[in-house]
């Protein structure tokens, strides 16, 4: 599996996942044999219906969960059969995430929110701060840093957890319906920002249910009944 | 994630929710300050108690009397016998019969009108030995006490106590003038300093004669038995020594055994314990009013503290996904839940030292607030803190960030 000589390296490797959920005496299958491979550098989109399972997959590639079958390595970490507490590691290590809901608590600034990752590091608050402020400015927030969620428009709140995704320099940054909650001004503004950073060299998971947003996106894997429908890696860009 | 941030989160957290939090301070607030002034209140009732006994004398023990039944068969309690007699006192003085006995004082008692410059004032007089001032600890203003000779030669001779003195005298010194007890005239030959009111009654309202004189002069009637004999053991070590020595002497003298003893011995301990008895069930039963206040207070801090994982569902999940571990959320829940623990026992402790400063002079009650005290219940509510935390806490940490994140 071994992925150095043939190209860019390996950021995210599934071989056979399979998730079942036991719900009372039903077992529901969510993922049934998933492999997908993600290069380093890759901007992936993941389209599917609700019930196709890509929140599933995209709760085992954040390290939320654990699949009951298969391998699953993370920068070449197998992560598959990780303890809680390891996968919160692994979480705050390798993973930015960016969610619907954007996830900002209310009560904490826009650059507090932004350093939450970076305190569960242990990184000294001087530190956090100073790359709290320059992630804000990453994504173009340098005014805003003081303040809080309920003062910023949704396109900001969103930029602002952009940013949080990003402090911890991750290797993979996870975007789960990044633009559902947002107008389509704040929509366009929120995609730019991920196409810079995949200009930038970032690799970009994004999981969402509009087509426009997942053709920005180098590659599409569409999800149907548990199984990726056309998980062909598209090799070298 | 370091101590001082997980602090720092606790306080956000509670300083979030300023209201509601200040109302779970306040349960345990009121409940560490009512147990502190309970307690405090018990404790300084037991002090005064003990304080007063103490000035009985040092290493005390009391014979007193037993119970007595009548020819007729009327029966009388403890002290209604006259059984003592001085030669039971001559008993317990001998080295040898009571080796660890340093002072023997056998009191008779009678009221008796005391007569000076045309006033007239109704005490107690005492007949007693010149070993009194010593087994009770008692010292003199002015004058001296009598001697063993003044004794044997029954001297009409008193020692009066500083209420009586000043009663019968004003503010002039009696030493040298003239008393009449009963139709007998006595010389003052000193007065004793002032030692307050004990459990006893009032110690400084009382004239001392010899008992020699007072058999003869003073009280005829009583003859030869004694109302109390005042044992002074040799230090604190040998008081039970004595103790043993004193009964054993004493049956032995009596002619009778254990079971039908018409005397009793009983220490200072024995008179503090029976005094402090009452004030202890009073403060164990206050205090226990108060620890249910307390547990009340608990109670609430846990309340709170789910409503508050409940409530932040979503946070505890977002912390987790960001790379929280289930023991950093833990610690960060068990903080908060101390934190507002302590902050109720810190403010009940100023309550409960503000209390002990204002009630004394509002109720005439001494209140002891120890450090101890203190300590304790700082203690105790960050004790309580910590245990109505754990279930919220581990709620939380076990919460799984998939679940937490979907709820809305």
């Amino acid at each position: 599996m071994s992925a150095e000589q043939l190209g860019p390296a390996a950021i995210l490797e599934l071989v056979g996942i399979g998730k079942t959920y036991r719900s009372g005496i039903l077992e529901v299958e969510a993922l049934r044999g998933v492999d997908l491979r993600v290069d380093e550098g890759e901007f992936v989109s993941t389209m599917g219906p609700s019930g196709s399972g890509k929140s599933t997959l995209m709760h085992i590639i954040g390290c939320l969960d654990i699949p009951t079958v298969g391998q699953y390595l993370l920068a070449g970490e197998d992560v598959s059969a990780m303890t809680e507490a390891q996968l919160a590691d692994v979480r705050n290590r390798r993973i930015g995430f960016v969610f619907q809901q954007f996830n900002l608590l209310p009560a904490l600034s826009a650059w507090r929110n932004v350093e939450l990752p970076l305190v569960y590091a242990g990184v000294p608050r001087a530190e956090r701060r100073r790359r709290a402020v320059s992630a804000l400015e990453r994504v173009g927030l340098a005014e805003r840093v003081d303040h809080r969620p309920s003062e910023l428009s949704g396109g900001q709140q969103q930029r602002v957890s952009v940013a949080r995704a990003l402090v911890t320099d991750p290797q993979l940054i996870l975007a789960d319906e990044p633009t559902g909650n947002l107008d389509s001004v704040a929509t366009a503004d929120v995609l730019a920002l991920f196409d810079d950073l995949h200009d930038q060299g970032r690799t970009i998971v994004l999981i969402t249910h509009e087509h426009d947003v997942a053709e920005r996106a180098g590659r599409t894997v569409h999800m149907h009944d548990g199984r990726l429908l056309d998980a062909a890696p598209m090799g070298a860009r | 994630m370091t101590w001082s941030e997980t602090l720092r989160t606790a306080l956000e957290a509670i300083r979030t929710r300023r209201m509601r939090s200040a109302l779970t301070v306040l349960g345990i607030l009121i409940g560490i300050g009512a147990v502190m002034l309970t307690v405090g209140l018990g404790q300084g009732a037991q002090q005064e108690v003990a304080d007063q006994i103490d000035k009985l004398g040092s290493n005390l023990l009391i014979v007193s009397p037993g119970s007595s039944t009548s020819l007729s068969g009327v029966r009388g309690g403890r002290g209604s016998a006259t059984t003592l007699t001085a030669t039971d006192a001559t008993t317990l003085a001998d080295p040898e019969v009571a080796p660890d006995i340093s002072g023997v004082a056998p009191v008779s008692t009678t009221q008796a009108s005391l007569t000076a410059n045309g006033t007239n004032w109704t005490t107690n007089v005492i007949g007693t030995t010149a070993q009194w001032p010593d087994v009770r600890a008692r010292t003199l203003e002015s004058g001296r006490f009598f001697t063993e000779d003044e004794l044997v030669s029954a001297q009409a001779e008193v020692v009066l106590g500083a209420t009586t003195a000043e009663e019968l005298f004003g503010v002039e010194d009696p030493v040298g003038s003239s008393v009449t007890i009963g139709s007998q005239p006595f010389t003052v030959i000193g007065v004793l300093a002032s030692v307050g009111s004990t459990v006893g009654g009032d110690e400084d309202d009382q004239a001392v004669v010899p008992s020699t004189t007072f058999a003869t002069s003073v009280s005829p009637d009583t003859g030869t038995s004694i109302g109390t004999i005042y044992l002074e053991a040799q230090d604190g070590e040998s008081l039970s020594a004595a103790y043993q020595e004193a009964t054993n002497a004493l049956l032995t003298a009596h002619g009778v055994t254990a079971s039908d003893a018409d005397f009793s011995v009983s220490s200072q301990e024995s008179i503090v314990e029976t005094a402090t008895s009452t004030t202890r069930t009073l403060t164990v039963l206050l205090g226990g009013i108060a620890a249910i206040s307390l547990l009340v207070g608990g109670i609430g801090v846990m309340n709170i503290m789910l409503v508050s994982v409940t409530e932040r569902v979503r946070e505890i999940g977002l912390r987790k996904a960001l790379g929280a571990t289930p023991r950093v959320i833990l610690r960060q829940f068990l903080t908060e839940a101390s934190l507002l623990g302590l902050t109720g026992g810190t403010l009940g402790l100023l309550l409960g030292v503000a209390g002990a400063a204002v009630l004394p002079a509002l109720l005439d009650q001494p209140v002891t607030v120890s450090a101890a005290a203190a300590v304790l219940a700082l203690g105790i509510s960050l004790l309580i803190g910590v245990v109505a935390g754990v279930y919220p806490a581990s709620r939380a940490a076990r919460l799984s960030p998939i679940d937490a994140l979907r709820n809305e």
